[in-house]
C-alpha cells in the first residue's frame, strides 16, 4: 500500500515539475506574447496542479490528514490560470503588440477596422 | 433547478425533525427520499429534473480535465519540436451562447484546449476572437470540438 502510493505521489510531483520547467522553456523559446502565453497557461497550470495533488495524496496517506485548503488551491488555480492568460493577451493586443511574423491571419484586425469605418 | 435543490435540503431538514435524529446519516436519509418525493412530483416543476443537470455538470468538469492534459501535450510537442514549424493566427468563432457565465465558461474551455487561447469576446457577446497556434490543419477540427463544448454547456444551462 505504501509502497504503491509512495510510487503514485512521485510519479506526480515529478510530472508537475517537469510540466513547470518545459513550460519555462516554452517561456524562452517561442516567438511572441501570444504563443508564449500558450505555454505559460496550460503547462504551468497542470504542472502546479499535480505537484497539489500529489502533496495532498502524501499528506492523505502517510499522515492521514486531509488537507482541505490543497483542494481549494488545485480549485483556484484550475479556475484563474486561463482568465489570466486571456487578460494578460488581450492587455497586450490592445496596446499594439503585433504577432509574430509567420502568423497566417488576424479576424480580430478586420473586425476592428470595420468597427472604425462604420463610426 | 435551484428551487428544486433547496427543497430536497427542506425534507431533508423535515426528516430529521420528525425521526428526532441529528446525525448526518438522518440528513443523507432524509436527502434520499427528499429526492424520491421529487422524482414522483416532476410534472408539477417548471424545469426538468435537477440530477440532470448535476450529471450534465460532472460532464462538463470531465471535458475541462480531459482537455487540460491534452492541451497540454499539444503544447509539449511544439515547444520540444527542434524547429518551430507553426503557424499562429487570430480566428473568429461565433456563439449562440447568451448569458453572461456561459461565455465565461466558453471561453475558459477553449483557452484550456489543445493550442487556442481567448483574445476578445466581442461587445455584442456573439463572437469569440482566438489566437491558435496552428491554424491551418486545425480549424475545422476546433469547430467540431467547440460545437461539443457548447452543447454540454447548454446542457448544464436547460
Amino acid at each position: 500500500m505504501t509502497e504503491i502510493s509512495e510510487i503514485i505521489v512521485g510519479y506526480l510531483i515529478l510530472q508537475g515539475a517537469l510540466l513547470s520547467l518545459i513550460a519555462a522553456i516554452g517561456v524562452l523559446r517561442l516567438p511572441d506574447v501570444y504563443t508564449r502565453n500558450h505555454a505559460a497557461s496550460k503547462s504551468a497550470t497542470l504542472g502546479v496542479i499535480s505537484v497539489l495533488v500529489g502533496l495532498f495524496i502524501y499528506f492523505l496517506l502517510v499522515d492521514n490528514i486531509v488537507n482541505s485548503r490543497v483542494l481549494l488551491g488545485i480549485v483556484f488555480v484550475f479556475l484563474t490560470a486561463p482568465v489570466a492568460g486571456h487578460l494578460i493577451s488581450r492587455a497586450a493586443y490592445n496596446t499594439g503588440v503585433p504577432l509574430w511574423k509567420g502568423s497566417l491571419q488576424d479576424d480580430l484586425k478586420k473586425s476592428r477596422q470595420k468597427v472604425k469605418s462604420n463610426n | 433547478m435551484a428551487f428544486q435543490i433547496l427543497l430536497n435540503f427542506f425534507l431533508a431538514f423535515i426528516w430529521m425533525f420528525l425521526s428526532n435524529d441529528y446525525s448526518s446519516l438522518a440528513f443523507f436519509k432524509g436527502f434520499f427520499f427528499g429526492g424520491l418525493i421529487i422524482f414522483t412530483l416532476r410534472r408539477f416543476f417548471e424545469h426538468r429534473l435537477y440530477f440532470y443537470n448535476v450529471i450534465a455538470l460532472f460532464k462538463l468538469i470531465f471535458i475541462f480535465l480531459s482537455e487540460l492534459i491534452k492541451s497540454n501535450i499539444a503544447v509539449l510537442k511544439v515547444i520540444l519540436s527542434p524547429k518551430l514549424t507553426m503557424k499562429p493566427g487570430i480566428f473568429s468563432l461565433e456563439t449562440e451562447l447568451k448569458k453572461d457565465w456561459e461565455i465565461a465558461i466558453l471561453a475558459n474551455l477553449i483557452t484550456l484546449t489543445p493550442g487556442t487561447l481567448v483574445i476578445e469576446v466581442s461587445e455584442d457577446n456573439k463572437t469569440l476572437f482566438i489566437h491558435a497556434m496552428d491554424i491551418g490543419d486545425v480549424e475545422q477540427a476546433k469547430l467540431d470540438i467547440k460545437n461539443t463544448f457548447e452543447k454540454a454547456i447548454k446542457e448544464v444551462s436547460r
